[in-house]
């Protein structure tokens, strides 16, 4: 951020771009609609344009910018998955990431903290084994650990959990981050917005056209627009979306909640991820604890959060960081996610021309932000997926071809 | 905490079942599409869905009818209502 800061401290005029464009009517034709505009809507506007030269098209949000998971996650940024095809994907994402600051001009407040998966049992160690094993292949830092290189870093935890699940070791991944949810949507939106694209809020869509198997355009609250391609990214009203189109896709609906604590003196500078006690904690630059768990037990198409989450989040909590029993819960709430069999987003071109989804992001799709933005524009312009998002596809399922992610994506988002 | 209505032993705390998920009959005939359609694909949008309910306290599976935006339960469907069913060429109930 120096230059940015240099600049501010030069500048006489102390005033902001405009980050969210005024309200305009809509047009009757756009060559492209994005419906969504959470980060991977953004995102994608954003490189439509930068990349592309893409800029006849809408973001049409049916609430706020962001207002979706977007700005409900937990905010880590890791690529240690387990399947070739995820760790190149999420490696690609986290590169993207990096650059983002001096992209945007603008604070993403990006923090690289470090990320410990803990196994407390010899199959949890097993997996992590094999984790580090495909992540060092495809050249990223990540590695199994023991207790003592935890207690050096976590000098605070409880690595016995009172006794009931010692921990026997850790996956450890030194680029593990956590960055402002809501500064990277604000950044691809103001980005997207400067180069030409109209981003429209307040504006639900309610139908798709498909003539022929051809998508001719969307309707809207406030009206009908022309188009012929439309790229769906809306997470939890994904199902909503296809069966608008009539697509069947194995996407259901799952409550993910999280919350924080009252801010505390720094103690904790790392992410902490148990996927046996089914709890992952952080602390914010503010002080917060940040802590989230797996999603709720049954579908649910709702963002109410419930007593039983932080109850039972509390208790496990308790058996890692036995001091945090004094903090208060300042804030809790719940987002929807699109919870796909094998934990790996659906990607890509579908069976209705003109029509791409981008879908299936669960509890894990803030860290693909920027690269869903950047394959999806590509997808969408030469009509043909990427290659990085092709064993993302739709038809995966009906090939029988899953990208099993289920042991690296549950617990840890 | 939701509590499940059981038709014979009357509300349940939510936390004495397991959800056992969508209730799907499977297709007739071996056609390989069809048989990907049945275990993946799910109703996924919000309303009516049939499904199953674990209690573990009792060892017994139920099947309810319940609104999935409004988290209602509508109806109990007695398994002898559906288990002579034969099965469908369509894998959604
Ligand atoms: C509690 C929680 C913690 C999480 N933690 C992490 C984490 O630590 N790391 C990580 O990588 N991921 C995490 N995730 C997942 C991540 O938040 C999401 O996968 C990601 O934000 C999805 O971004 P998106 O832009 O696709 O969707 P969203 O941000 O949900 O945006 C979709 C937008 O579409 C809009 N929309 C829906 N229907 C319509 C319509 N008909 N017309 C117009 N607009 C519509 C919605 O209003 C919404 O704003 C977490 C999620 C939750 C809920």
């Amino acid at each position: 951020m120096p230059w940015r800061l240099l600049k501010f401290a030069l500048n006489p005029n102390h005033s902001e771009p405009r980050f969210f464009p005024p309200e305009t009517p809509l047009k009757e034709r756009y060559d492209m609609v994005i419906i969504g505009g959470g980060g991977h809507g953004l995102a994608c506007a954003y490189y439509l344009a930068r990349e592309h030269g893409v800029t006849n098209v809408a973001v049409l949000e049916q609430g706020y910018l962001g207002g979706g998971n977007t700005g409900r996650n937990t905010t880590i940024v890791r690529s240690n998955y387990l399947t070739p095809e995820g760790v190149q994907f999420y490696d690609a994402s986290l590169k993207l990431f990096e650059d983002l600051a001096e992209d945007f001009d603008l604070n993403i407040f990006y923090s690289n903290r470090g990320h410990y998966t803990l196994a407390h049992t010899d199959s949890a160690m097993r997996t992590m084994r094999w984790r580090a094993e495909v992540n060092k292949h495809f050249g990223i830092d990540s590695e199994v650990v023991d207790r003592s290189h935890i207690a050096a870093n976590v000098p605070d935890m409880d690595l016995d959990c009172g006794g009931d699940a010692p921990v026997l070791g850790a996956l450890w991944h030194a680029p593990g981050a956590v960055a402002r949810h809501d500064a990277v949507a604000w950044g691809y939106g103001r980005g997207a917005y400067q180069r030409g694209v109209e981003i429209h809020q307040k504006t639900r869509v309610t139908g798709i056209k498909v003539d022929d198997g051809k998508v001719r355009g969307v309707s809207t609250s406030r009206g009908d627009i022309a188009c012929d391609k439309v790229i769906s990214m809306v997470a939890g009203s994904s199902p909503r979306i296809t069966s608008m189109v009539g697509l069947e896709t194995p996407i259901e609906i799952y409550p993910l909640q999280a919350c924080v604590t009252e801010p505390v003196k720094p103690f904790l500078d790392t992410i902490i991820v148990s996927g046996s006690l089914h709890a992952y904690v952080s602390q914010s630059s503010r002080g917060e604890l940040v802590m989230g768990a797996s999603v709720d037990p049954n579908v649910l198409h709702s963002t109410r959060s419930s007593f039983d989450f932080v109850e039972e989040l509390a208790d496990k909590m308790l058996d890692l960081f036995p001091f945090t029993g004094r903090l208060r819960v300042m804030r809790q709430w719940a987002g929807m996610s699109d919870i796909t069999p094998d934990f790996a987003p659906i990607m890509g071109k579908t069976p209705i021309e003109g029509f791409y989804l981008d879908a299936g992001w669960g509890t894990w799709g803030f860290k693909a932000t920027p690269i869903s933005g950047k394959t999806m524009a590509w997808t969408a312009v030469n009509d043909r997926n990427h290659e990085l998002i092709e064993p993302f596809r739709l038809e995966r399922f009906a090939d029988f071809v899953q990208v099993g992610e289920r042991g690296a994506a549950s617990v840890g988002h | 905490m939701k509590l499940i209505p059981l038709p014979d032993l009357g509300p349940r705390p939510r936390s004495e079942f397991d959800y056992g998920g969508e209730l799907r009959r499977p297709p007739m005939g071996a056609d390989t599409a069809l048989w990907a359609a049945y275990v993946f694909n799910r109703q996924g949008a919000p309303g009516l869905l049939r499904e199953w309910w674990y209690h573990r306290p009792t060892g017994a599976w139920y099947l309810f009818e319940r609104d999935t935006l409004a988290d209602r339960f509508i109806r109990h469907i007695p398994v002898q209502d559906i288990q002579y069913e034969l099965p469908s060429a369509d894998p959604a109930v």
